[in-house]
């Protein structure tokens, strides 16, 4: 494979692999990990200021 | 590491807070250099008739004090907090986070000494030669050995995206500096490029641009995704799009450095195809300035009070007026007016002022108080001073060299009719330049004088407080979420 062929071969590898990325990051599954790892660096402050704060910006998330 | 009883181990938090101050100090350092050969623009006695401080020596000393001392001083103390507090673990080693330190700030003086006696690599923002540049590589290796393996002994078992984007950036740089800075030494301050030609010009700018890509935006986008949801207290306004936002940075950066080379010996298409690429950065690139800012939404009551979220959200601003700046500015045929003019130097300092240092400015005032044991800041009305000072010189900063730019590049075009010849000469140029240059000189007095109210507020706040000794416990039962004791030492 010459280099050309082996680069046009490359860069759509990427292309797909971040359509992948994508899809993987918008997936239902996904959401319920991302939400606590949004809220991972919250784990340290006192549950109660964190509950108490309860203006749901994770669940309108992407809606 | 070996912890298994329920025990607690100690943060790293000393290493964090010998960052932070050199972070302020190099601050000041590197911007008073700034106005100092920006005054000697119009002012060119101010070299003293002494080599040493002349413009051309004084120039790369300014760009490496605020990228490479305060800058990376910045990125490197917030990196170690911020992996510390996401992993719930301390520092892999408390001795390499001590070398990495001492190390770079030996770095740093090495610079502040070689560059005003004119040893040079002539590389832009790669000025240091070669000795230096071996010291960097095994300082930036420790950084990674720190960095990586304080990610492998984490406690949680997500890696939280200001991480990926503190890594992305500390692995890139390690690879940029590495491959750019291959030299022949003749002695030991004079050295050669190993490339020639293009090349040797290509490979700069790949290192130059991926300098601003990875250590001026991935890094500091890991301080926005760490500090803004902290100091908003909520949560960042979607998760997914970080990772998108992540990836797709990355992945398209890399591309973007033939954009400073248009119009020169660098094969066309390669001219193009930087061209297009850094067009496409903006989509990214606005992609994580909405997650930041939106981050917000809902609660944008708190920017009326909150002079540190003032700071952070306004640095998102400057970032995104910036990101769509330089890809305007990397199209060929803008290019052709803006390159080589006052324009580029504005676009970076709305870069640099705008989105860097209001970012880390914006976290140390959230880090300082948190790193002495105490509540906030000595006082909280000087920040808001520092936040109205900072954006008023940035603003004059920007918008002169806006409009000088745009001016020199009209003038330098500019032929007559009649016979083809050039309408301007150069010096004509520079005479039309003077009092946008004044009013940049002004700009950057502004922006110094916030930085000495940052310098005496830190200092009050330290002496008022003690180092901060913060625990995690190590539980071994399954607890959500491991309580964090805080006292003083």
């Amino acid at each position: 494979m010459d280099y050309i062929t082996w680069r046009s071969f490359y860069t759509v590898l990427v292309f797909v692999l971040f359509i992948g990325v994508v899809w993987w990051a918008y997936s239902k599954g996904q959401k319920k990990n991302f939400d606590e790892a949004a809220n991972s660096i919250f784990d340290e402050d006192e549950k109660s200021s964190v509950t108490k704060d309860s203006t749901k910006q994770e669940s309108k998330n992407n809606e | 590491m070996s912890q298994t009883n329920p025990q607690q181990i100690e943060y790293n938090l000393k290493v964090v807070r010998q960052f932070a101050i050199m972070t302020v100090i190099w601050g000041i350092i590197g911007m008073t250099v700034g106005v100092l050969i920006a005054a000697q623009l119009i002012w060119p006695e101010l070299n003293f008739d002494t080599p040493w401080l002349t413009y051309s020596r004084l120039r790369p000393l300014h760009t490496n004090a605020v990228i490479f001392a305060f800058g990376t001083s910045a990125l490197m103390g917030t990196s170690f907090y911020i992996v510390q507090k996401t992993c719930k673990t301390a520092l892999f080693s408390d001795k390499l986070a001590s070398f990495v330190f001492w190390g770079w700030q030996a770095v740093i003086l090495s610079a502040v000494v070689t560059l005003p006696m004119g040893l040079t690599s002539t590389k832009e923002y790669a000025e240091l030669e070669w000795p230096i540049d071996i010291l960097i590589a095994l300082v930036w290796i420790a950084y990674v050995i720190v960095f990586f393996g304080t990610l492998v002994k984490r406690r949680t078992s997500h890696i939280y995206v200001a991480n990926w984007f503190y890594g992305g950036f500390i692995v890139t740089i390690a690879v940029l500096h590495i491959v750019n800075s291959m030299a022949i030494p003749v002695s030991f301050t004079k050295s050669y490029s190993l490339y020639a030609g293009a090349t040797d010009a290509m490979i700069q700018w790949w290192y130059g641009h991926n300098a601003v890509g990875f250590l001026l935006t991935a890094g500091f986008l890991g301080m926005m995704y760490y500090f803004v949801p902290k100091q908003a207290e909520r949560p960042v306004y979607s998760y997914r799009l970080s990772v998108v936002h992540f990836w797709a940075l990355i992945s398209l950066y890399i591309w973007a450095g033939p954009h400073h080379l248009h119009y020169t010996a660098l094969p066309d298409w390669t001219q193009s195809l930087g061209m297009v690429m850094s067009v496409i950065l903006f989509v990214p690139s606005w992609g994580g300035m909405i997650n930041g800012i939106m981050t917000l939404s809902g609660a944008w009551h708190k920017l009326k009070t909150d002079p540190i979220l003032r700071f952070l959200i306004v640095s998102l601003s400057f970032y995104g007026m910036s990101t769509f700046e330089g890809p305007m500015m990397a199209i060929k045929s803008v290019n052709a007016l803006s390159h080589y003019t006052d324009w580029t130097v504005g676009h970076v300092h709305s870069g640099a002022l705008g989105w860097v240092a209001m970012i880390t400015i914006g976290s140390l005032y959230y880090l300082i108080p948190r790193l002495w044991n105490q509540t906030q800041m000595h006082n909280v009305r000087w920040i808001n001073i520092h936040f109205w000072l900072h954006t008023i010189g940035v603003v004059l900063y920007i918008v002169a060299l806006w409009i000088s730019g745009v001016m020199q590049g009209l003038m330098w075009r500019a032929v007559n009719a009649t016979d083809g010849t050039l309408t301007y000469s150069f010096v004509e140029s520079v005479v039309a330049s003077y009092p946008f240059w004044f009013i940049r000189f002004v700009g950057g007095l502004f922006i110094v004088t916030g930085m000495v109210l940052m310098a005496i507020n830190m200092y009050r706040t330290i002496r008022a407080g003690k180092p901060t000794v913060e625990f995690v416990d190590t539980a071994p039962e399954h607890k959500p979420a491991p309580a964090v004791a805080t006292q003083s030492a």
